[in-house]
């Protein structure tokens, strides 16, 4: 069966070790972690989402939701693959380097990057995206000087109100 | 008020300040705990302490920490309770990580409490520090460091609800010598509630509706269960036994699951796999509908998995909703406590007045009883030799009208005890299932004993598994537990012969031991009764002596050091290819040798 690229995100308690737990599982399972993120998000429930983007053959993946699912300390998983009410996002610096920058500048302007630093002999971009575009954004500034990535990882939320 | 701020209201009130260490104990015994196996050291003293102050709960001092938590996996599965184990910090947590290995592989209850250096050490590699929750991280189900001794209570009996409710599972609590001394607020169980862990138990009707009008459709049904059978508790056993004499359909067992069903049940195929009966594997693959009762698709029972049971649909009733769909695909999956469920089956079988299909059933019998015919368990007889077949099924004649638990090490004797020792209830056998640890019996059958005072434990042991662990021995004699270690020995690691023999070609590359102990010796040394049998004349004599005896025992049974353990699905095979008694390496692909 053909891998496919799944966006899962889990709730957990924000507890020592709660992440070694998620990792620890892909990869003694030998499952991927094409990205991973990890922010908190409520302070008082002392809660935390954990966002990864994983492939693999569709039984895996129902595998992966399974196994992370059976963490003492998740409270949700969700797929966000297939989901229609689901929004993903991804930063990305990206720093360009070269005497004339012009044209890096441009294309960047086109493709929504904003200049956060342009001092000296290099330029670094910020840019905020579906993780496809950033790829292309990335693939844009390849010729035109392109010297180092700082990606973030996805993070996905739910669009409706609850 | 919120339900916790209720509960943090009614805390308030009600704690008491204890030390540390006194909370452990406080905490075992609002538990329930009785006993405890451990093994003292720099790093839990304090906790020993407050034992020492309190008689109420019984200690037993093993002599190896991996004998601790076998010892203990061996009281929780005879008991249904969780054993419980009190080690060291360092080598007296990383000596116990087999068994928390093993329990986690099997779903036994474990509550393993580890000393750890104090706080302010943690990180700089002082004397006897390991990182245990992190070495224990993949063999726990969860575990907790615990640095602060206000939280010592909550995390305590979190930890016993963790291990025994749900799929069952160890779990560790690693604690600070200088969390042992401070001092704490402590609560009870009762005042504990965990956040997120909440298992599903009840079925859904609809489920269980579906599952019943299956069985009522199928020609050639089978039962397939398992361990979580007898984890669910004896009801599950009952409410098996009820839809068997309802549905009139035959039953197999993994290796796990013996007991759940009487073996004495003219329904009762023997347990199914790599060395299952020739007609429990041949059901199980020409089956049409395939009822897996609290059992995981596990590679040694499915054999070949493009090849196991092609034809049929599948229902999977399991408490862990992992395994649902994990290695076989199931028609249907019932996530839900084993007991609770087939009770709803039966219930609704009832309620809808579902009748089997008779006259489908009947040549399905009709099919299994010329499997049967096979007589797949028989083996050559020897007025020379002891056979190691004999030997198990003696055991079993002239141990019967007692009231007896057995337990295994790892190896051919396991699989002849497991194929020829007929269990009639739930929670008498007692193996390593899942990790296949060599050294489990013998401090298993300390901890059987221990809750078991006047029960005949015996463990049917090899003679190479049995070094590992014997020095349990001497724990059996201090608590004047009286199990008889039963040596199957053939000198060699019989398992990896048969397996030199049938896949490499009989080169036998260090599987043969050179030097062995004397064993009747050996048992003399410790203070336990040894003996030794080496005819079939003499085996029934000292069988009896073995019995009457009132000391641990040792026996040596030298047995036939050739025998191999059939039936047998090799590697990379399927169900209904299995090797009755002529060898043939032609019958294992080369695929199948990279198989374990
Ligand atoms: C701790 C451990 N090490 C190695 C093995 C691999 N192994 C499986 S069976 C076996 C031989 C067991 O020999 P013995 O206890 O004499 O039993 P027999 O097969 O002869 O009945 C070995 C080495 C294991 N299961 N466990
Ligand atoms: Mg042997």
């Amino acid at each position: 069966m053909a891998n496919e690229r799944h966006t899962l995100t889990a709730l957990v308690d924000n507890e020592a070790g709660v992440l070694a737990r998620v990792v620890g599982l892909f990869s003694g399972r030998g499952y991927n972690i094409e990205s991973l993120t990890v922010g908190e998000v409520d302070p008082a429930e002392r809660t935390s989402r954990i966002t990864v983007v994983t492939s693999g053959p569709p039984a895996v993946i129902e595998q992966i939701e399974a196994q992370l699912k059976r963490l003492v300390p998740v409270h949700a998983v969700t797929n966000w693959t297939f989901a229609t009410d689901g929004v993903e996002r991804e930063m990305a610096l990206v720093k360009v380097a070269g005497a004339d920058r012009t044209e890096a500048k441009q294309t960047a302007a086109k493709l929504g990057a904003r200049v956060l630093d342009d001092r000296g002999q290099a330029t670094v971009f910020e840019l905020t995206d579906a993780p496809a575009n950033i790829g292309s954004f990335i693939e844009a500034m390849r010729p035109l000087g392109l010297c180092d990535v700082s990606r973030t990882g996805v993070a996905a939320i739910s669009r409706d109100p609850g | 008020m919120s339900e916790s701020g209720t509960l943090a209201a009614k805390a308030k009130q009600d704690t008491v300040s204890l030390t540390g260490a006194e909370i452990v104990v406080r905490a075992l015994k609002d538990q329930g705990v009785t006993h405890i196996f451990g093994y003292p050291g720099g790093a839990v003293l304090p906790i020993y302490d407050a034992l020492f102050a309190d008689n109420g709960i019984t200690h037993v001092l093993v002599r190896h920490e991996q004998g601790a938590t076998h010892a203990a996996e061996g009281y929780a599965r005879s008991t249904g309770k969780p054993g419980v184990v009190l080690v060291t910090s360092g080598p007296g947590a990383t000596n116990a990580v087999t068994g928390l290995t093993d329990a986690l592989m099997d779903s036994i209850p474990l509550v393993v409490l580890t000393g750890q250096v104090a706080t302010h050490l943690i990180g700089t590699d002082a004397f006897q520090e390991a990182d245990t929750v992190g070495i224990t991280r993949a063999c726990t189900k969860h575990n907790w460091l615990v640095r602060d001794a206000n939280d010592l209570s909550r995390t305590l009996h979190e930890a016993f609800q963790i291990a025994t409710t749900g799929r069952p599972g160890p779990v560790v609590i690693d604690i600070p010598k200088d969390v042992q001394f401070k001092t704490g607020e402590y609560l009870t169980p009762d005042q504990i509630r965990h956040r997120t862990f909440k298992p599903k138990t009840e079925p859904e009707t609809a489920s269980v509706l579906r599952a019943v009008e299956m069985m009522a459709a199928a020609k050639r049904p089978i039962f397939y269960t398992g361990g979580g059978l007898i984890n669910s508790g004896p009801q599950a056993s009952a409410a098996l036994r009820e839809l068997a004499a309802l549905t009139g359909f035959p039953v197999t067992s993994t290796l796990m699951g013996l007991g759940a069903f009487p073996a004495s049940s003219p329904q009762w195929l023997g347990m199914l796999g790599m060395h299952g009966t020739y007609e429990a594997n041949h059901a199980m693959h020409d089956c049409d509908l395939m009822v897996c009762l609290g059992a995981r698709f596990d590679d040694r029972c499915t054999g070949r998995i493009d090849k196991f049971s092609p034809a049929s649909k599948k229902i999977h009733l399991d408490i862990d909703a992992s395994q649902i769909n994990k290695v076989v695909r199931v028609d249907l999956g019932i996530v839900a406590d084993a007991g609770k469920t087939i009770a709803e089956m039966v219930k609704l079988w009832k309620a809808k007045e579902k009748k089997p299909d008779a006259a489908a059933l009947k040549d399905w019998w009709a099919q299994i009883d010329r499997w049967r015919a096979r007589r797949s368990l028989a083996y050559e007889a020897s007025d020379a030799l002891i056979k190691p077949q004999y030997a198990i099924d003696r055991l079993y004649a002239l141990t019967r009208g007692r009231d007896v638990y057995i337990t295994t090490e790892v190896g051919q004797h396991q699989m002849w005890a497991a194929q020829r020792f007929k269990f009639e209830e739930p929670n008498r056998w007692m193996t390593s299932g899942g990790l296949g640890t060599m050294g489990y019996g013998l401090p298993a059958a300390v901890g059987v004993q221990m809750a078991h005072r006047d029960a005949l434990v015996i463990d049917i042991a090899g003679e190479a598994s049995v070094q590992m662990t014997m020095q349990e021995m001497s724990t059996a004699m201090q608590y004047n537990l009286p199990i008889k270690i039963f040596i199957l020995n053939n000198e060699y690691m019989g398992m990896v012969r048969q397996w030199q023999q049938l896949l490499h070609g009989g080169r036998y590359s260090h599987s043969y031991s050179e030097a062995l102990p004397d064993f009747v010796k050996m048992a003399e040394a410790f203070g336990c009764l040894g003996l030794r049998a080496s005819k079939p004349s003499e085996l029934d004599a000292k069988i009896m002596e073995m019995i009457d005896s009132p000391k641990p025992v040792l026996f040596d049974c030298r047995v036939d050091a050739t025998e191999n353990c059939y039936p047998m699905i090799p590697s990379g095979a399927a169900h209904n290819e299995m090797i009755l008694s002529a060898l043939s390496d032609a019958s294992v692909s080369d695929e199948g040798k990279m198989l374990v």
